[in-house]
């Protein structure tokens, strides 16, 4: 393959723009120096490329399918609709990409003991995945409110031989659970490895995750390239923390022709107060040891967040996604838990594939897109960034509580 | 000279260790937050450290976390905080330090944040998830404005950033004890005076020990190494305790009572 030698991109500063950083205890920083250190070194060595590819391609099942989905096109009427399948990956989403990279980074630095936060549960399973397949002892952080949510998800993780702490403070989600990871992190950093989710946290996590999960866009330019002979007019995917987002985003960067959009939760809708709608809402601020826009209070209290998906459900974003719209290089926009439903409906009916929750956000904004510029656009990609297995209880749950009303469809 | 570090040296020519009480500012509530502070500075407290409430206190362990969130719901804001000191400021001179997390001060406006701080009196910042690298200008708008930012060590910091810290440091020095987080711990770390050997070599600058004293034997034992030690989750834990017996009027005289055992078991250094 000519990209062979391009599995890891360039590696990026501390910051993007004014961006990013390393908010963090003065007690964490030699750990991120040295994991820097480490990633450099392991960025340029062929032989950790080549195990990295190895994984991808023998054990997660890379490279994934770019799907034309000829009937959700047709339902649509407008542009084509692809699909970029990661919710083919082993484990069921786009994770394992990226606990793939850093349990090899983890093993390269002689750590012995794993641990990670995680929302849905996608990442911790992920992780607790990767950690039994190198002997690596692996504790998960996880919201005891998303424990509930997901319970499958932990019964997977337990499975998998990994503890799972149920974390009770705040608001019992995501955010909490990174910071129960952090605080583990700060008490245990001689041995242990933190495995981050998402293009969160501090320098330089942000960037490596991000190059981790960028084959999923290089996949789809080849992918797309081959199919089509023309770069989409759009790449759509769903932004919680933001990796799959800046995953694919990242193939399409130097592309001005092709839109990117990020597709916040909106929950119950922007004026209740019940969304987690990041760069739709907030504002600059430091949360997890990088500066990003983040959901907070006149008193710089980060504020309670909430999306029927687990996985969008946090006060922060990447710091690179703060930066690609200050830029306006990169669009984002708000979809509530109804509509996310509806779209999960949809592709389940239309194409037989059941999207995350998650990803079932970036599908409902592409149908609006669809609908609202028939004519305008050619070909929009769709990051399915996991399957909706796990989510299948949760929204059975859902419409029994709605049953009563007219169904729609 | 900043009033901390001459305060320091002061007590250092004294023979004096400064006892250095932690409060989460607005904890259980504002009034009875100034209250405590009061009766800290009357029992003999050299310097107060009071902690601006913040939802994600990251650096600290479950007690001061749940003095947050006892804060937080009871109304505490930054500006309250602040207030709080200024009133402080017109009945006692002790030196008051901030601790402030950094969104706080990104909220507020930073340059902004430390110009409400002078004017409130405050002496110093301690902001745990800022490290020197990031904090850039700020370090300089601080020194104009007689703010000192008290820099954190740790027994994993290399020498490197010792000696950094060594030439940069203003105040005093704090030196985290455990690696972790806040917190009560039964016993002093065992590397604690290797870690603060390595760092007076290379400073003169005043030391304060934190994270994890919990007795004042814990902290007599300390006391030949440093210049004052820092007691938080131990302290709200006493006030808390005595609260939930006898009443919320309880808490300052618990509060005075706290602060005298540990001077006295600090005094016992003064003659040296």
């Amino acid at each position: 393959m000519l990209q062979e030698e391009k599995v890891i991109i360039n590696h990026h500063g501390p910051f993007f723009g004014p961006y990013g950083g390393r908010y963090v205890p003065e007690i964490l920083l030699p750990a991120l120096d040295e994991l820097e250190q480490a990633y450099l070194a392991a960025k340029n060595d062929p032989d950790f490329i080549a195990e990295f590819r190895y994984y991808l391609t023998q054990y997660a099942g890379r490279p994934t399918p770019l799907y034309r989905a000829d009937r959700l096109t047709q339902a649509l009427g407008g542009p084509l609709i692809y699909l970029k399948r990661e919710d083919l990956n082993h484990t069921g989403a786009h994770k394992i990409n990226n606990t793939i990279g850093q349990i090899l980074l983890a093993k390269r630095m002689g750590k012995t003991r794993v641990i990670a936060e995680t929302g849905a549960g996608q990442h911790g399973v992920a992780t607790a995945t990767v950690c039994a397949l190198f002997g690596m002892k692996c504790e998960i952080y996880m919201g005891e409110e998303d424990t509930r949510r997901q319970e499958l998800n932990v019964f997977r993780m337990r499975l998998l031989g990994a503890k799972v702490h149920a974390v009770t403070t705040g608001t019992k989600t995501l955010s909490d659970a990174v910071s129960a990871a952090i605080r583990d992190w700060a008490t245990n950093v001689r041995d242990t490895f933190y495995i981050i989710g998402s293009a969160v946290g501090p320098h330089p996590y942000p960037a490596m995750v991000k190059d981790f999960q960028s084959v999923i866009g290089r996949e789809t330019r080849e992918q797309i390239l081959a199919q089509t002979g023309c770069l989409p007019d759009a790449v759509v995917a769903c932004v919680g923390g933001g990796s799959n987002a800046i995953g694919i985003f990242s193939a399409f960067l130097d592309d001005p022709g092709v839109r990117l959009i990020g597709v916040e939760a909106a929950g119950l809708g922007l004026d209740t107060g019940q969304h987690a709608a990041t760069l739709t809402l907030g504002k600059p601020g430091v949360l997890h040891g990088s500066k990003s826009y983040l959901l907070q209070d006149e008193d710089g209290q980060v504020l309670p967040v909430y999306s029927i998906s687990a996985g969008l459900d946090y006060p922060g974003v990447g710091p690179e996604h703060s930066f690609l719209k200050d830029a306006g290089r990169a669009e984002y926009y708000p979809v509530t838990d109804q509509e996310a439903l509806e779209a999960f409906s949809l592709l389940a009916r239309t194409e037989g594939i059941i999207p995350a929750l998650e990803s079932s956000h970036a599908v409902a904004f592409a149908v609006k897109l669809a609908k609202e510029s028939p004519g305008k656009l050619r070909q929009i990609v769709i990051n399915i960034s996991g399957r909706g297995d796990k989510d299948v209880h949760q929204v059975a749950e859902h419409l029994k509580e709605v049953e009563h009303e007219p169904a729609g469809r | 000279m900043s009033r901390l570090a001459a305060s320091f040296n002061q007590w250092r020519r004294e023979g004096r260790k400064a006892m250095i009480p932690y409060l989460t500012g607005g904890d259980p509530d504002l009034e009875t937050s100034y209250s405590l502070a009061r009766a800290c500075a009357g029992a003999g407290a050299e310097v107060l450290e009071i902690g601006i409430p913040f939802s994600d206190p990251t650096a600290d362990g479950p007690v001061i976390q749940a003095a947050v969130k006892r804060a937080l719901r009871a109304g505490a804001t930054c500006r309250k905080v602040l207030q709080l000191v200024s009133r402080l400021r017109q009945e006692t001179d002790v030196p008051v330090v901030l601790l402030v997390y950094f969104n706080t001060m990104v909220n507020y406006g930073e340059e902004e944040f430390l110009v409400s701080c002078r004017a409130a009196g405050v002496d110093g910042l301690v902001i745990p998830d800022l490290p020197l690298r990031e904090a850039g200008p700020l370090l300089e708008t601080g020194r104009r404005l007689g703010i000192d930012f008290i820099q954190m060590l740790a027994p994993t910091s290399p020498l490197s950033r010792i000696k950094e810290a060594a030439a940069t440091a203003s105040g005093f020095i704090y030196c985290v004890g455990h690696v972790g987080v806040t917190g009560a711990r039964p016993a002093i770390s065992a590397e604690l005076p290797d870690f603060i050997a390595r760092v007076r070599a290379e400073t003169d600058i005043a030391l304060a020990a934190g994270f994890g004293i919990s007795s004042p034997e814990q902290a007599a034992s300390i006391a030949p190494l440093v210049d004052g030690v820092i007691v938080g989750s131990a302290f709200i834990s006493c006030l808390i305790e005595h609260m939930n017996r006898y009443g919320i009027g309880a808490a300052a005289p618990a509060a005075a009572d706290f602060i005298r055992a540990y001077r006295s078991a600090l005094g016992r250094f003064m003659l040296n």
